[in-house]
């Protein structure tokens, strides 16, 4: 009696796993994947078209990701990386795991966008923020450099603003960026191992302004309904971050992370995202932005380095940066 | 002995557990790569700190623990449990508690600044001292306290009878045991600083107070660099164990010898030395209490406002905390019972980079199976091998004490095996069995070392839970959930140490 129960039991087993939706796993940052990122919205109206089982993995951070994907190398799971930003894709464009996205679509991004292997699905501007009733804004890093602000910065070694912030001041600045750094010196009350507890720092009243973006006030806006945070407008121009995602040529789902990279840039993620991941939308949604993003700064000058020369320059940079702020 | 061969598999367990990662990145890395100037001078700020930071912190930690051995007030038994908890903390909650004391904008530099002084600040080394302090002394307390308990009654009424003054008592009693003791709890709080990382970066201002841990942290997640994460953890490991060897070598037994299990008759000597004790335990009580309150002010708004996902993450950290601990002090009570030389093995893992460890345990898993079903049970396994060294340094000088008092009583009886487990390791060493469980289930509730690489599609445990909410600017939620995982560790600590106290005195 026991064996035809338990072949009976092989066959629903097998009959349920033929049945089983096609799997698309995307490896992601956590906060993307997380209940208060665009994760749960993303996967719901993905799954409602694609007839598949989307899997948001979430690990660590941007830089997590790539470093995960070079561990996994092409016998990773994942289908779709989504998360790295414009700092770290020349060193995954390197590893030759990616394959080409194929989508065409006209993109709202400050700067005109060309990179076959990584399609942008968010953006936003690096800026310094505080809270409305400091006084004496400075206006420009230089000028910041200058005030007696006290501020909390990310380590670049550790954090993608962190790193976004070295490339601002290296874009806006060149080759004066060593100088700009040790004028920063005494502003800088600390260096913390990632965004969140350098916000926490700013947040608890440790500092004056606190590097983010210039989307930060209106989460608070919007989620909290406080106007009392802004973001100072630089003159040099504010560097940006761009979010991308890309397909592995290993993936064994390739048609359904096309679709998937291409459903990406549809109204239904993109009208999430500036409420979930507090980003502007790659590709403006029909119904725009919301309301409290109006109230937002529009820096006149977006600065962004070349994939290539941010990667060259980053090591050369975090010296320069480590030997200023050691002094 | 079965016992013996007990000990050698966990002892193997734990050095594959700690050394085969390491010898897995630098496999893959293909050979090791040198260390730069950068990398050696944040080896010589880690030694600088650590040792600082373990000096300070047993430093103070005696005469704390000398006044709560030899005095009795209200809340004495409070003070002593809520010693366990600054160390259970979160790094950003406990560094944010802290700051609302001693920060900027602080409790401290508020009543600097009403006295018309200019602010002190706290970032710099003497900052992150402060912090490690913070974490460890109350830890370094409860070691050393430990030793005092486990002088024999008999001796103190023996001393008392022969009309031992202070200094006597000092000379033949204390000196002693601190002997014994105090070694092992320097290396034990030199080798927990040796791995800072967040706390180190974020209170020591910037670059200059870069991290051995740090430096592995941008080899292996910014520049790809597996050699040079393989060095700098081969490095942590050999400092780690040059401070447990050392200890090894200044600790001598104190050889008291077994007791008769009398309720212990403190010496309290009058005069100054009684102002000496109030003063070092108001001072010990209100740094743990004024950061802890603060956290517990931070959180308190977020707890009526707290997420669904709080509960159940709550439920999973309970279910990798409670296995992680019965491991952890089933494998540290059987290192200790065996022989002292597996100090060593004991203390390792606490020398082991989380990051490098998370690397290699994925480089092994990686092949076989898809990380994320291993997520809950590699963090609890890894949890545990955290954990043990604590468990361990609580355990063995009693389980020391045990052999070497009822050792040969327990022979002559031909007592072994699970009677001599029931009839006398079990209710001898309740008291540090207790702490120990307590410990490790706390660690283990709070630690999110090596989750990042293994993490799944939704389970996550509260600490990770805690993380996302920062990371999603709710920052108030954040302390709310953050505030509950301290209760949840506290809680579980505060049973497990009460049962064992409870049941030895």
């Amino acid at each position: 009696m026991k064996v035809p129960m338990l072949a009976v039991g092989f066959m629903l087993t097998a009959s349920a796993v033929a049945a089983e939706p096609p799997v698309l796993t995307v490896l992601t940052y956590d906060s993307f994947a997380s209940e208060w990122g665009p994760g749960p919205a993303v996967e719901k109206a993905f799954e409602s078209v694609c007839g598949c089982d989307l899997r948001l993995i979430g690990a660590g951070d941007g830089a997590a990701l790539l470093a995960r994907m070079k561990l996994e190398g092409a016998r990773s799971d994942a289908d779709v990386v989504l998360g790295l930003d414009t700092n770290l894709t020349a060193a995954a464009a390197a590893t030759g795991l990616f394959a080409p996205h194929g989508v065409t679509a006209d993109l709202d991004l400050p700067v005109a966008w060309s990179d076959p292997l990584f399609l942008p699905f968010d953006w936003g501007w690096f800026a310094f923020v505080h809270r409305t009733d400091m006084t004496e804004v400075p206006g420009s890093l230089a000028g910041l450099a200058a005030s007696d602000k006290k501020i909390v910065i990310q380590d670049p070694r550790s954090s993608t603003p962190g790193l976004g912030l070295l490339m601002w001041v290296k874009a806006a600045h060149g080759d004066r960026a060593p100088a700009i750094w040790e004028a920063l010196a005494d502003n800088i009350v600390t260096v913390t191992p990632g965004w969140s507890e350098a916000y926490g720092l700013f947040l608890e009243g440790e500092a004056d302004m606190v590097l983010s973006y210039t989307t930060s006030p209106a989460y608070h806006l919007i989620a909290e309904g406080d106007a009392g945070k802004a973001a100072a407008p630089f003159a040099e121009g504010h560097y940006l971050q761009i979010e991308v995602a890309g397909k592995l040529a290993a993936s064994d789902q390739p048609d359904l992370a096309d679709r998937f990279l291409a459903f990406l840039l549809g109204d239904e993620v993109q009208a999430v995202i500036p409420t979930t991941n507090w980003m502007y939308p790659a590709k403006l949604p029909q119904a725009g932005l919301p309301e409290g993003f109006k109230t937002l700064i529009q820096p006149e000058t977006s600065l962004l380095l070349p994939a290539d020369q941010a990667e060259s320059l980053r090591q050369g940079a975090i010296d320069e940066w480590q030997a200023a702020l050691s002094r | 002995m079965a016992g013996r061969a007990l000990a050698l598999t966990v002892a193997a367990a734990l050095g594959l557990l700690t050394l085969g990662p390491l010898v897995m990145v630098l496999a893959r890395a293909g050979g090791a790569a040198g260390l730069g100037p950068a990398d050696w001078a944040a080896v010589r700020f880690t030694l600088l700190q650590a040792a600082l930071s373990a000096g300070v912190s047993v430093a103070l930690a005696i005469p704390v623990a000398r006044a709560l051995a030899r005095r009795r007030f209200v809340g004495r038994g409070a003070l002593i449990a809520l010693l366990g908890a600054p160390f259970l903390l979160p790094v950003i909650v406990a560094v944010l508690g802290l700051l609302a004391v001693f920060g900027r904008a602080g409790l401290v530099n508020r009543g600097i600044e009403a006295l018309g002084l200019p602010p002190v600040p706290i970032y710099g080394l003497h900052g992150v001292v402060l912090a490690h302090v913070f974490f460890n002394m109350p830890l370094a307390v409860r070691l050393i306290l430990q030793g005092w308990f486990a002088i024999p009654a008999e001796r103190f009424r023996l001393a008392a009878t022969l009309g031992f003054g202070p200094s006597e008592v000092a000379r033949h009693l204390e000196r002693p045991m601190l002997r014994e003791v105090v070694p092992g709890a320097l290396a034990v709080v030199f080798v927990i600083c040796l791995s800072s990382f967040a706390v180190a970066l974020t209170l020591g201002g910037g670059p200059r107070a870069t991290t051995v841990e740090l430096a592995i942290y941008q080899a292996l997640r910014f520049q790809f660099d597996l050699g040079r994460a393989a060095m700098l953890a081969a490095v942590q490991v050999g400092l780690c164990a040059a401070a447990v060897l050392a200890a090894g070598a200044f600790a001598l037994p104190s050889g008291f010898g077994a007791g008769l299990d009398r309720a212990p008759v403190p010496l309290a000597p009058r005069g100054w030395r009684r102002l000496a004790d109030g003063l070092a335990i108001a001072a010990a009580a209100a740094f743990l209490i004024l950061p802890l309150g603060m956290v517990a002010a931070r959180g308190l708004p977020g707890l009526f406002n707290l997420p669904a996902e709080v509960w159940p993450a709550l439920g999973r950290s309970f279910a990798v905390a409670l296995p992680s601990a019965v491991l952890s002090v089933g494998g540290a009570m059987t290192l200790a019972l065996a022989s002292p030389r597996f100090g060593l093995v004991a203390t390792l893992p606490l020398a082991v980079s989380s990051l490098v460890l998370g690397t290699g345990l994925f480089l092994v898993a990686h092949p076989f199976v898809n990380p994320e079903r291993l997520a809950l049970a590699v963090t609890m396994l890894v949890n545990a091998t955290l954990s043990l060294p604590f468990a361990y340094r609580i355990l063995a000088p009693e389980a020391r004490a045990l052999q070497a008092d009822f050792g040969r009583l327990a022979e002559t009886l031909d007592l072994r095996g699970l009677a001599r487990l029931r009839w006398l390791i079990l209710p001898r060493l309740r008291r540090p069995l207790g702490f120990s469980l307590g410990v490790s289930a706390a660690l283990a509730m709070g630690d999110l070392g090596v989750i990042a690489l293994f993490a799944d599609e939704g389970g996550a445990t509260l600490p990770l839970l805690v993380q996302r909410l920062m990371g999603a600017y709710r920052m108030e939620q954040a302390a709310g959930a953050a505030l509950v995982l301290v209760l949840a560790s506290f809680s579980l600590f505060w049973l497990f140490d009460r049962g064992g106290r409870h049941a030895s005195s």
